[in-house]
């Protein structure tokens, strides 16, 4: 039992379970903070971006000037920007049988691995994670297609070269392994290979693995898996929440009796309250249209935008901002907003019963009905028409360096009026910021992640008590810039085991059972003896059958009946086949009753003699002794075979065979 | 060892008979109620299931582990309210999302009709409905719903209506698949049924259409679209009277995408109330829709009509051609009726009746021909308006039935939900093709099927991993054979080594040994019979180990053989052949082979 940890970033997981027979990857999380290092990509020529000074060695050297830019103090590479890829060389991914997806922000990375290694498994996922990641993916595939780019910059990549670059491109880990964004036709051919699964939908792989998604808490369709056999359980727990938002609540109950609890997906803002935050994030997006401001929100096109719309949905009015036009911005916006509504059996119960009235689960069917909330595919086209300031704008991508919302950056960037509201926790906002400066624009930081924090962490192993906790380094430890927060990491007995990025972990269970069937005809035939109060044994001796991991025990095969003309026989035909079954014997003989059972079958000339440890049966016609002891018996005899085998039988009778 | 498990089903309401459905299955002690439908045929007692059939004396709640409905129809859930609060039954109630949301919306319809219009008493209130509802557990497709820690039960997709499913009833290893009404081919709006190969011991199958066959669907809707065509090419008006939910949103989808293609003009109408809503239901339910509507629903949801348009009483008496789709569908009251008593006395309009009437109702009396009807007031109408009827309920034929069962591959097959002499014939001709047993019960019959399933134990990793590993030559073609001890306490079964079954029970094991004397002619030295006897062995046992020691002694595989000459006739060896009971076969036949001498040739 292995894990290869082929991810090191704690909310973008991508693991490998080797699990009895079975090789199961765990999510496929794409990590994207690597654009940071890049430029943004504006929609609109920008005569800032394209003015930046090229970036010249401390020796004057200026053979990088074409693919590094400096802004404000930081370089960034002009180029297409590129993702960090899970690890691809720890194990040959084409031997992975299944993948499985816990929610759609980690399968990012699922074309890189279904199209480039020779994958050729199935991939199971729910249906809202599917719907909802396919979108992701196609605002993320759109949005950098529709700015070609002609450069690619690859000379910074070089060892030596890299050395030479300041922080944080010097430190940038494994850059030769980033790579272009896939394309649609790759999303289409990866998204195929998904089968579509619902909570607690056992799902049998190879006879030998059961594995089920339970309801993880975190956003539409997200789930948790367990991965078991008849006698190990492994609970993968990612991305999980405990706070009612839309989705339907986390299935805790489920996660008991774990051999072993891998643990990702928690938050990444632990010292933030998700509720303070919408409520810093309501004020001052009020406060900011107020003054005559637009508010600009980076954001996915799904998830927290769908809370945020609710919790505007019953702010506005009693704000004032009834007026203040709400635009959202995406090649899915529409999707996006008519796929919320469709998946009423995976939200919270409040939503559902909504539905049973019929009413649509979430308020921003009425917001976009009284055209309160706009949405449009991109600046271009119809929004050119209806954009009115002062207004909020949601749109992607929240890293700042794609989308539509490199556009509004540059547009508003320049007025202490305007503010961009941080929602999204995963990108630094600061790093996030750095090619806008300088800027005069208000930045505000609400991140709202509402991932498990430790002190739910804590209390949920205390509930459903795992044996071994396995979870990414970085939980074991306070985070980096608050190293006193010891509260800030995982306590649990026995200590989790860490992984990093391109290690192999050894899994601490042990088998000791496995299922078997004893097939109807053969149980019939067992012949159970109670040998203690309340236990009963029967020897079995069975022929095993296994297949597809299934083990099948059915009664042996009737020896075949001799031949009836007796031909001679060389003698090397009876030798008797080797066998490998091997009864025992138990118990002991009462040597009185023995004489007693020889007297009766014939045996007239019986003595016995005692010895140290027992007793010695002399039978003086036949020239034979009999060594009776506690544990053993021993019979001498001439050799006279049917003699034997009487006396053979006569012990056998009081003892048993196991 | 458990005893026989069984599984007996016995059918209160769903023999044979397309009334009601109302079975009861009971598996391996577990008891559970499929669906729990009303007669729409009968006014009196007769319309519910007789629940007393059930228990004779005791609550249902003790007796039943739990209530399955199968999809929203009334002839599947109609009696529930009546079940639930009036009998009295607190356990849960398990049906699908879009079951549980629609369900309750047509048993209130049904009760308004019932009470308010005809008048009756001893009839479940609008509270009973919300209290039913109350005791219902949603769940999703293909979700394994633990009920208790033993009884399982999973949802498949059924495709009659719009959240209509078949059910996996599990214990142990005991299984019962009940497919409700079920549908195998793709509809306007609805996918095919669809289960896994379960091999459950029994299925229990509607027959509705047991002998229809396939395409006559399509024959139909092609029938009911000229129909309609030729009505409105004519100027006449056709009015449609039918629930608000089901076949309704089928035949508009028909309709509109028969418009569209045609360019027709003539106003389509829905009769308001329901219809909003019931279309509303249907989109946000459109994940249990087809694969064609839910792709493109974002572009265009199917339940969003360009032609066909909210109803106005008005509009009744507008001039010229128009369809209108009115509720209720037996046109026993209210809209329908109303545009009825309009539109009948017109010979170029027609009423077209989608689906089945009970009998008292105007749509029973006109489908039976009578064409002078008498109203309230003793008015006397003159139907002159055409009457067609058209059944368009989506049940399984009897080619979906087999394609289901081969789906399924049951080891039994059970027959509801249908005509006696129809079924039957699917009966021969199952188990002609699947050589299972069929069963066809009359209402209130109890089938009792006995299964004989194999006995899960657990085997210890040793065990297996030395009995899979070992033996004398890898032959796959040869049988593994293995010996264990099966240990039984309580009601765990585990299988292990003989070695590690008298460890855990504090037993040592007794040695039994046996010692031969073998004597055999041969004047040599001892140390040279010794070798005769070591070549000879060795020339025919080859596939075992014979060793030679250096004291003097000969072993094949454990057993030992020594030579001594004997005391009194140094021409006469004495052979000790000495071996344990679990080498006995060999020892035995050592003796035997020794017996019979030395070859001469070996010198």
């Amino acid at each position: 039992f292995f894990q290869y940890c082929l991810s090191g970033h704690p909310t973008l997981p991508c693991n490998v379970l080797k699990f009895k027979s079975t090789t199961i990857m765990l999510d496929c999380g794409l990590d994207m903070t690597s654009t940071l290092n890049f430029l943004p990509m504006p929609l609109v020529q920008s005569p800032r971006l394209s003015k930046l000074p090229g970036w010249v060695l401390k020796d004057g050297s200026s053979f990088l000037d074409k693919e590094l830019k400096e802004c404000s103090g930081h370089v960034f590479v002009d180029s297409v920007p590129e993702f960090c890829l899970p690890e691809t060389e720890l194990l040959d991914l084409s031997t992975v049988d299944v993948i499985l997806i816990s929610n759609y922000h980690c399968m990012m990375a699922l074309p890189y691995i279904t199209e480039y290694t020779g994958f050729t498994g199935t991939v199971y996922a729910t249906e809202p994670t599917v719907q909802i990641g396919r979108l992701l993916m196609e605002e993320l595939v759109n949005s950098i297609e529709r700015v070609p780019k002609a450069q690619s910059a690859s000379m910074w990549k070089n060892k030596e070269v890299q050395r030479l670059l300041p922080a944080p491109l010097k430190d940038a880990v494994e850059v030769s392994m980033w790579r272009k964004c896939y394309t649609m036709p790759e999303v289409n051919a990866a998204l195929s290979k998904i089968q579509l699964v619902g909570y607690s939908q056992k799902i049998e792989l190879f006879g030998a693995v059961q594995v089920t998604p339970l309801s993880s808490g975190y956003a539409l369709g997200s789930s948790n898996w367990i991965i078991q056999s008849h006698y190990e359980k492994v609970s993968y727990v990612s991305g999980s929440s405990l706070l009612t938002t839309h989705p339907q609540p986390m299935d805790q109950a489920s996660l008991k009796n774990s051999d072993v609890l891998i643990l990702t997906g928690l938050t990444q803002i632990p010292t933030a309250n998700p509720d303070g935050m919408v409520g810093e994030f309501c004020s001052n997006l009020a406060m900011t249209v107020r003054n005559g401001g637009n508010v600009l929100v980076p954001c996915y096109p799904s998830g927290v935008i769908y809370d945020l719309l609710e919790c505007l949905y019953q702010y506005i009015d009693s704000a004032g901002l009834s007026n203040i036009p709400f635009y959202f911005i995406s090649p899915v916006a529409n999707s996006s907003l008519e796929f919320s509504q469709i998946f009423a059996e995976w939200l919270c119960h409040n939503k559902q019963t909504k539905v049973y009235l019929p009413e649509p689960p979430f308020p921003h069917a009425e917001l976009i009905q009284t055209s309160k909330l706009k949405h449009y595919p991109s600046i271009h086209g119809d929004f050119s028409n209806d954009f009115k300031q002062p207004c909020v704008v949601f749109t992607g991508h929240p890293s700042l360096r794609f989308g539509d919302v490199v556009h509004f950056m540059e547009l508003w960037g320049k007025s202490s009026l305007n503010t961009v509201i941080f929602t999204e926790p995963d990108f630094s906002y600061l790093d996030a910021l750095a090619p806008y400066q300088p800027l005069a624009m208000k930045c505000v930081y609400c991140p709202i992640d509402t991932r498990l924090n430790f002190i739910q962490v804590s209390k949920l192993l205390k509930e459903v008590q795992p044996l071994h906790v396995v979870c990414p380094e970085q939980y074991t430890q306070p985070p980096p810039t608050q190293s006193h927060r010891t509260d800030l990491m995982i306590d649990c007995q026995p200590p989790p085991m860490s992984y990093r990025r391109a290690e192999v972990l050894t899994l601490p269970y042990k088998r000791r059972y496995e299922k078997i069937e004893i097939m109807p005809e053969l149980a019939d035939s067992l012949v159970p003896l109670e040998i203690k109060p309340g236990i009963s044994l029967a020897t079995v001796s069975a022929v095993l059958h296994t297949k597809d991991n299934k083990h099948v025990l059915q009664l042996p095969p009737k020896p075949p009946q001799p031949p009836a003309s007796k031909k001679r026989k060389r003698v090397s035909d009876d030798v008797p086949e080797c066998k490998s079954v091997k009864q025992l014997l138990s118990g002991s003989i009462p040597v009185d009753q023995f004489v007693q059972t020889l007297e009766k079958h014939g045996f007239s000339d019986v003595k016995v003699e005692d010895t140290a440890k027992g007793h010695i049966v002399l039978l003086q016609e036949a020239e034979t002794l009999i060594q009776i002891e506690e544990d053993s018996t021993h019979i001498i005899c001439d050799n006279d075979e049917p003699l034997r085998v009487k006396l053979r039988d006569l012990v056998l009778k009081f003892l048993q065979k196991f | 060892f458990p005893e026989v498990f069984y599984c007996c089903v016995s059918a209160p309401g769903a023999g044979q008979d397309v009334g009601r459905s109302c079975i009861l299955v009971s598996i391996a002690g577990k008891n559970v109620m499929l669906d729990c439908g009303m007669h729409m045929g009968y006014n009196d007692d007769r319309r519910f299931p007789d629940f007393s059939y059930i228990t004779q004396n005791g609550r249902l709640t003790d007796f039943l582990d739990c209530v399955i409905i199968s999809h929203f129809h009334l002839d599947h859930c109609g009696a529930l309210p009546y079940f639930s609060e009036m009998v009295g039954y607190d356990g849960p109630i398990y049906m699908t999302h879009p079951t549980k949301a629609i369900c309750p919306i047509l048993l209130e319809d049904y009760r308004k009709i019932t009470v308010d219009k005809k008048g009756e008493t001893n009839f479940f209130t609008s509270q009973m409905i919300k209290d039913c509802m109350k005791k219902v557990v949603a769940v999703h497709l293909h979700q394994t719903v633990q009920v208790d820690e033993e009884l399982e039960i999973k949802a498949y997709y059924a495709g009659h209506v719009l959240g209509a499913a078949m059910f996996q009833i599990k214990v142990g290893c005991e299984s019962v698949v009940y497919t409700g009404d079920y549908n195998m081919t793709p509809d306007r709006h609805l996918g095919a049924a669809w289960v896994d190969k379960c091999r459950p011991d029994l299925l229990i199958t509607e027959s509705t259409y047991a002998t229809t066959i396939r395409d006559s669907k399509r024959c139909r809707e092609r029938d009911f679209l000229k129909k309609v065509h030729e009505t409105v090419e004519r100027g006449g008006k056709v009015l449609i009277p039918v629930f608000a939910l089901g076949r309704a949103q089928e035949l508009c989808i028909l309709l509109e995408t028969f418009w569209e293609r045609m360019n027709l003009k003539a106003p389509i109408y829905f009769s308001t109330g329901l219809t909003e809503k019931a279309n509303h239901y249907y989109k946000l339910f459109i994940t249990w829709t087809n694969q064609k509507i839910r792709k493109t629903f974002v572009q265009r949801n199917m339940f969003e009509f360009k032609h066909i348009k909210a109803f106005d009483r008005a509009f009744a008496d507008n001039p010229g051609p128009m369809v209108v789709f009115a509720t209720p569908g037996m046109l026993h009251a209210g809209q329908s009726l109303q545009i009825f008593r309009k539109w009948a006395g017109n010979e170029k309009n027609m009423v077209i009746m989608p689906g089945y009437c009970v009998q008292g109702t105007v749509g029973h009396k006109i489908l039976s021909g009578q064409r002078k009807l008498e109203m309230e007031g003793r008015q006397i109408l003159e139907v002159k308006m055409q009457v067609e009827y058209m059944s368009f309920s989506a049940h399984a034929d009897a080619k979906g039935i087999m394609q289901l069962i081969r789906q399924a591959e049951p080891r039994n097959v059970l027959l509801v939900h249908g005509e006696a002499k129809k079924m039957e014939f699917l009966k021969q001709k199952i188990e002609q093709e699947f050589h299972v047993n069929c069963y066809m019960p009359a209402n209130g019959e109890t089938t009792t099927i006995f299964t004989n399933p194999s006995i899960p134990v657990d085997i210890s990793l040793g065990l297996l991993k030395r009995e899979t590993t070992i033996g004398p030559l890898p032959d796959a073609k040869k049988p593994k054979l293995m010996h264990g001890t099966l240990m039984m306490k309580d009601n765990s079964f585990r299988l292990v080594s003989p070695e590690q079954a008298l460890k855990e029970l504090g037993l040592t094991e007794h040695q039994l040994r046996f010692t031969c004397r073998v004597h055999i002619q041969d004047p040599r030295k001892e140390h040279e019979t010794v070798l005769r006897v070591y070549n000879h062995l060795k020339g025919i046992l080859k596939d075992y180990s014979v060793q030679h020691l250096p004291d003097g002694s000969i072993t094949v595989e454990s057993i030992l053989i020594q030579a001594t000459a004997h005391s009194e006739d140094q021409g006469t060896k004495v052979l000790l052949v000495s071996w344990t009971y679990q080498d006995e076969e060999l020892g035995s036949y050592l003796t035997a082979l020794l017996k019979k001498g030395l070859p001469q040739s070996t010198a």
